[in-house]
């Protein structure tokens, strides 16, 4: 049985992998477009995952759907109030986003694609996440 | 077979990523975010016993680990064995403005003048690889989520705090190509 969980999550990260690469969204081309704002592309991509995202939320919640083991489906809010997080935390991230042309998914789904120089910023953004983890108490948030 | 050489329009993309937020909550009561997955790495080499690291990484996150070796499985498959044929169809206006800034490599899915091992021996590709990973990740835990976590998953939830997120992504992302990328290209 454990072996069937495994693999069903090793499926949908597939899809999630191949989808990301065929669509461009992988490329720091596409990204650099975006912040251009040249051309739809990204924002529709992101922008239907959205939607259809916002309304199969509305139907889990409203139909107090449950999930395969039958368990309800609980989704924890975050805090708001923590807004200073969001907004520098954020922007770091929109720094590296723009300048690497990828955000943690298409890292992964590159270096799959053959481009095996991607574990140098993978190993960084470890790191960064380490260097995070340090400071946490000293960081406003 | 031949479909699946073609590259995606995003009208079929974008339906389809939403759609992994409610196959994750109904298939396990997960929440879709790939950026996890880092602090995850970071807790199975905790030797720094740092306390943001410190819990059972196998148990929490088994699951998201084994999405992103799919997600790295999916990878070689769409950008390898179904690779896109043709260069990107990027706007004119796009290609001039980076032209302009020097980039002359458009064929792939990155520019080989930034990433590529070749480029990590140069000062921008050095920054563009380095610096770029680090502020992504200390900026994905910082911000407590990831274009994934955040701009999908906290968004189809209507979270307020997704938005500021985003906007601070977009914020950190215009200074880098607008003030930023100027001056380090």
């Amino acid at each position: 049985m454990k072996f069937l969980e495994y693999l069903k999550y090793l499926v949908i990260g597939t899809a999630f992998g191949f989808i990301l690469v065929k669509s461009e969204v992988v490329s720091w081309f596409r990204i650099q477009e975006m912040f251009r704002f040249d051309s739809f592309h990204m924002y529709g991509i992101i922008g239907l995952a959205i939607v259809v995202g916002i309304i199969s939320i509305q139907i889990i919640k409203r139909n107090n759907i449950k999930d395969s083991k039958g368990n309800p489906i609980t989704i924890p809010p975050k805090d708001a109030s923590q807004w200073k997080r969001y907004i520098i935390g954020g922007s770091m991230f929109g720094l590296g986003w723009a300048l690497l042309g990828a955000c943690p998914g298409p890292m992964f789904a590159l270096l799959g694609s053959g481009l095996t120089v991607m574990i140098i910023p993978i190993l960084s953004a470890i790191a960064g996440t380490y260097v995070y983890g340090m400071l946490r108490d000293t960081l406003p948030h | 077979m031949d479909i699946l050489s073609q590259p995606m329009p995003w009208y079929i993309a974008g339906p389809i990523i939403g759609l992994t937020v409610p196959i994750l909550l109904i298939l396990g009561g997960r929440m879709f975010g790939v950026s996890a997955n880092l602090r995850h790495a970071c807790a199975a080499c905790n030797f720094g016993n740092v306390e943001f690291f410190n819990y059972d990484w196998k148990e929490a996150g088994w699951w998201n680990i084994t999405f992103l070796v799919g997600s790295i499985l999916g990878g070689f498959l769409g950008g390898y064995v179904f690779a896109n044929p043709e260069p990107i169809a990027l706007a004119q206006s796009t290609i001039t403005d980076l032209q302009a800034l020097g980039i002359q490599d458009f064929d792939g899915l990155v520019p080989a003048d930034l990433i590529s091992w070749e480029a990590l021996g140069t000062p921008t590709g050095l920054i563009v690889l380095v610096l770029g990973g680090f502020l992504v990740g200390f900026g994905a835990r910082y911000a407590g989520g990831c274009t994934s976590g955040h701009a999908i998953s906290g968004l189809s939830d209507l979270q307020l705090a997704s938005l500021m997120a985003v906007v601070g992504f977009f914020i950190g992302g215009l200074l880098m190509t607008y003030l930023i990328y100027p001056i380090i290209l």
